[in-house]
């Protein structure tokens, strides 16, 4: 009886326990068996990256065993889960991969916890990589990663609907503008808006390019510039502008939403292009309280070098991470913007309509930017909170957002 | 285990009379040695698998545990600190709230519901068979289906329950986006999981009731709610009990359901000690791995109580 008691707690530990015996099983098979090239003796490289859909024949397997073949070595790959790759890398300490994929906002805390190589140990040459992206692997002048490409959140709209409510999508500047088109839409018997402010990291980066928009910064959640956009989306949802699921939505679900052909807009990922050039959406940058485009934050993983006994290794684990993220083929193969200026001109060139991802993606901002590093994660839960809070009704946007910031305060005391 | 304990015994009683030879002793060794071969994979399952993980999460909690105490393994010994800034935190009233609301209204629903559907099926009808079967459907269907099916029916927007209430003129409830409704709809879902648990168990008990007794009491001209009261419910107290105490146990550390429908959210409207260990240890951006144990092991020592009342309960029975 006691052991069965005992499975509540056990669980979290057989999580660790489970990831390390999962992880060490991964490596050991999984990996023998996917992605394995086997080109000639210059070395075998371990590679982890969150993408197990992405099997031995996809295009970014590929992009991988090109680069092995160039540099006359053996890359293997081990495609783990998203959510574990902290997790992975942490209890895998003693013996971690050449190279290792990790989500951007992440970066910070794994170089903090003293996994990962510096550029300035690896010897890789960044002066190519655009600042804006490159900032969220960039802590105290350090740089711990490079990014493999970008992507980021706009303002999908859908014409059909816009056309029937009798609104221009050019009048759409800022938040007022916004509002008010929301208001035809409404009336003209369609939806609003639908985005997702589920109380995860997902909600955070949703919230933020109006957070930002507003003028409003992450050290000071509380601050008038905050309550401003929080004010706005709590407006939405009361006077149903935007539905009520948005606070269980993920970006998925949000995306099912506005599937339905039911809403005039939707903020969402650039991941969704394909999907929305099929059902003829368009899209737009998140406006700005006053006018102008909000910097959405980025998303993408980070192409990082952990510590290694054999530091002899970091000069060739700098070539494969410099063949990965040079050019667009890396970007490309997982479909994000290319992290350099050479590299998203190629995309361009290839295909004309990612103009306005690429241009999003110039202005956008990583998450963890302004040196916040590890604090994001602290300041970002409280942020999804407060944002949970108010939509739901149970404290009002500032409030809320006075409570976050008095929490978020005491953490990182 | 008992024919080991005799068997020392025995050794033990044998010794002070007379002092064994050489070759016996070295048999009652041999013997020892066999004993503890046929014992070790159980031992070394429960050390590997039930002790190691319980007392890794003891010294996780007491412990300032972060992502780097894993590659350089230092971890500052801090005493109560965590449990301390566990049960001061503002989080952990409403959890604690939370998980006893969800637990006692689980418990009260499932054993009534439980009970009523066993007392009905155990008067044999046709279908009775098929019809309890289904009642079975929701115990065999993986959690992670059940709750997100419950979290597709209760969605506010296109969920078939608003759908409903709207038909019949009723507005439409934010049942997983309200503070108000959160906790309701994560209850009904986990009701709904837990009717079978109890019906099977309750009918099982009811098989074991003599059935001389009901003949009886129809015979004195009882009446079937009084053969319920003085009939049923006493003599199914003993099973009741260990019902309803593996009911609390079960219900005390549910995950999954709550994570799945409303993660513990909006805010903290839905969030139970279980729910806000793991997002202190693995949801927020920041692992806070020595208070999400903290957390664990004051779960754990609820439901260590529990275990303890029905161990007592079942030694009582026992004995009577």
């Amino acid at each position: 009886m006691i052991q069965r008691g005992n499975i509540v707690k056990i669980n979290n530990k057989a999580r660790v326990l489970g990831a390390i015996v999962v992880s060490s099983a991964l490596i050991g098979g999984l990996a023998a068996c996917t992605g394995t090239t086997e080109t000639s003796d210059g070395g075998t490289y371990t590679l982890w990256d969150p993408y197990p859909d992405r099997d031995a024949s996809s295009t970014w397997a590929q992009a991988i065993d090109a680069c092995a073949a160039d540099l006359g070595i053996t890359i293997k790959r081990n495609a783990g889960n998203t959510g574990d790759t902290v997790k992975d890398l942490t209890t895998a300490a003693s013996n971690l991969p050449d190279i290792a994929m990790v989500d951007n906002p992440k970066v910070s805390t794994l170089a903090d916890a003293g996994l990962l190589t510096t550029t300035d140990d690896n010897g890789f040459d960044v002066s190519a990589i655009a600042p804006n992206i490159l900032s969220a692997g960039e802590i105290d002048g350090k740089v711990y990663g490079v990014p493999v490409g970008a992507n980021t959140l706009g303002l999908y709209y859908n014409p059909t609907v816009l056309e029937g409510a009798g609104v221009d999508i050019a009048t759409v500047t800022d938040f007022t503008s916004l509002t008010a088109a929301l208001e035809k839409i409404v009336a003209s018997g369609k939806k609003g808006i639908t985005f997702s402010a589920v109380g995860t990291e997902e909600g955070t980066f949703q919230f933020l390019p109006w957070f930002w928009g507003a003028g409003a910064d992450l050290t000071a959640l509380d601050s008038p510039e905050a309550t401003s956009a929080l004010q706005l989306w709590t407006d939405w949802v009361k006077k149903g502008y935007a539905p009520n699921s948005v606070i269980s939505n993920t970006q998925g679900t949000s995306w099912d939403e506005f599937k339905t052909g039911d809403f005039g807009f939707a903020e969402n990922g650039s991941w969704f292009k394909s999907s929305a050039d099929e059902l003829g959406y368009m899209s737009i940058q998140v406006p700005g309280i006053n006018g102008g485009a909000a910097p959405a934050p980025t998303g993408g993983e980070f192409i990082t070098i952990p510590i290694q006994k054999d530091t002899a290794r970091y000069a060739t684990s700098a070539k494969i991470v410099k063949c990965l993220s040079e050019g667009d083929t890396g970007a490309t193969a997982l479909g994000y913007v290319a992290p350099t200026a050479a590299g998203s001109a190629a995309q361009l060139a290839a295909d004309p309509t990612l103009e306005f991802w690429i241009g999003a993606v110039g202005d956008a901002k990583p998450r963890t930017a302004d040196n916040l590093g590890i604090k994001y994660g602290i300041i970002s839960e409280q942020l999804y909170t407060a944002v949970q809070n108010a939509l739901s009704g149970s404290a009002s946007p500032a409030d809320a957002l006075a409570a976050a910031q008095a929490a978020a305060a005491d953490k990182l005391k | 285990m008992s024919t080991l304990t005799t068997r020392s015994h025995a050794g033990g009683a044998a010794s002070p009379a007379a002092p064994p030879a050489p070759s016996r002793k070295r048999a009652a060794l041999h013997r020892q040695l066999t004993a503890w071969a046929f014992l070790a994979p159980l031992v070394i399952y429960l050390v590997v698998f039930y002790a190691y993980p319980l007392l890794r999460n003891l010294d996780l909690s007491f412990r300032d545990y972060t992502l780097r105490s894993f590659i350089d393994g230092s971890a500052d010994f801090v005493w109560f600190d965590n449990y301390v800034e566990v049960i001061s935190s503002s989080a952990f009233i409403p959890a604690l709230l939370n998980t006893t609301v969800f637990t006692l209204v689980s418990i009260l629903f499932q054993f009534s519901i439980g009970l009523a559907l066993a007392v009905f099926f155990y008067r044999r009808f046709p279908l009775a068979m098929t019809l309890r079967a289904l009642f079975l459907v929701p115990w065999l269907l993986p959690l992670l289906v059940s709750a997100s099916v419950w979290a597709w029916m209760l969605n506010s927007e296109s969920g078939i329950v608003n759908a409903g209430l709207e038909a019949i003129g009723l507005t439409q409830i934010n049942w997983l986006t309200s503070p108000q409704w959160a906790l309701i709809s994560v209850l009904i879902a986990n009701i709904w999981i837990g009717i079978p648990f109890n019906l099977v168990i309750l009918y099982s008990g009811l098989q074991n009731i003599p059935v001389d007794l009901y003949e009886a009491a129809s015979l004195d001209g009882a009446n079937s709610r009084q053969m319920f009261w003085r009939i049923t419910f006493p003599l199914l107290r003993p099973v009741s009990a260990i019902t309803i105490l593996l009911g609390l146990v079960y219900t005390l550390k549910v995950f999954d359901i709550i994570w799945i429908m409303t993660r513990g959210g909006p805010g903290d409207a839905s969030s139970t000690l279980a729910i806000w260990s793991y997002r202190l240890g693995f949801g927020g951006g920041s692992p806070d791995l020595s208070p999400a144990a903290a957390v664990g092991n004051i779960l754990i020592l609820i439901a260590f109580a529990f275990g303890l009342i029905y161990i007592r309960l079942q030694r009582r029975m026992v004995q009577s």
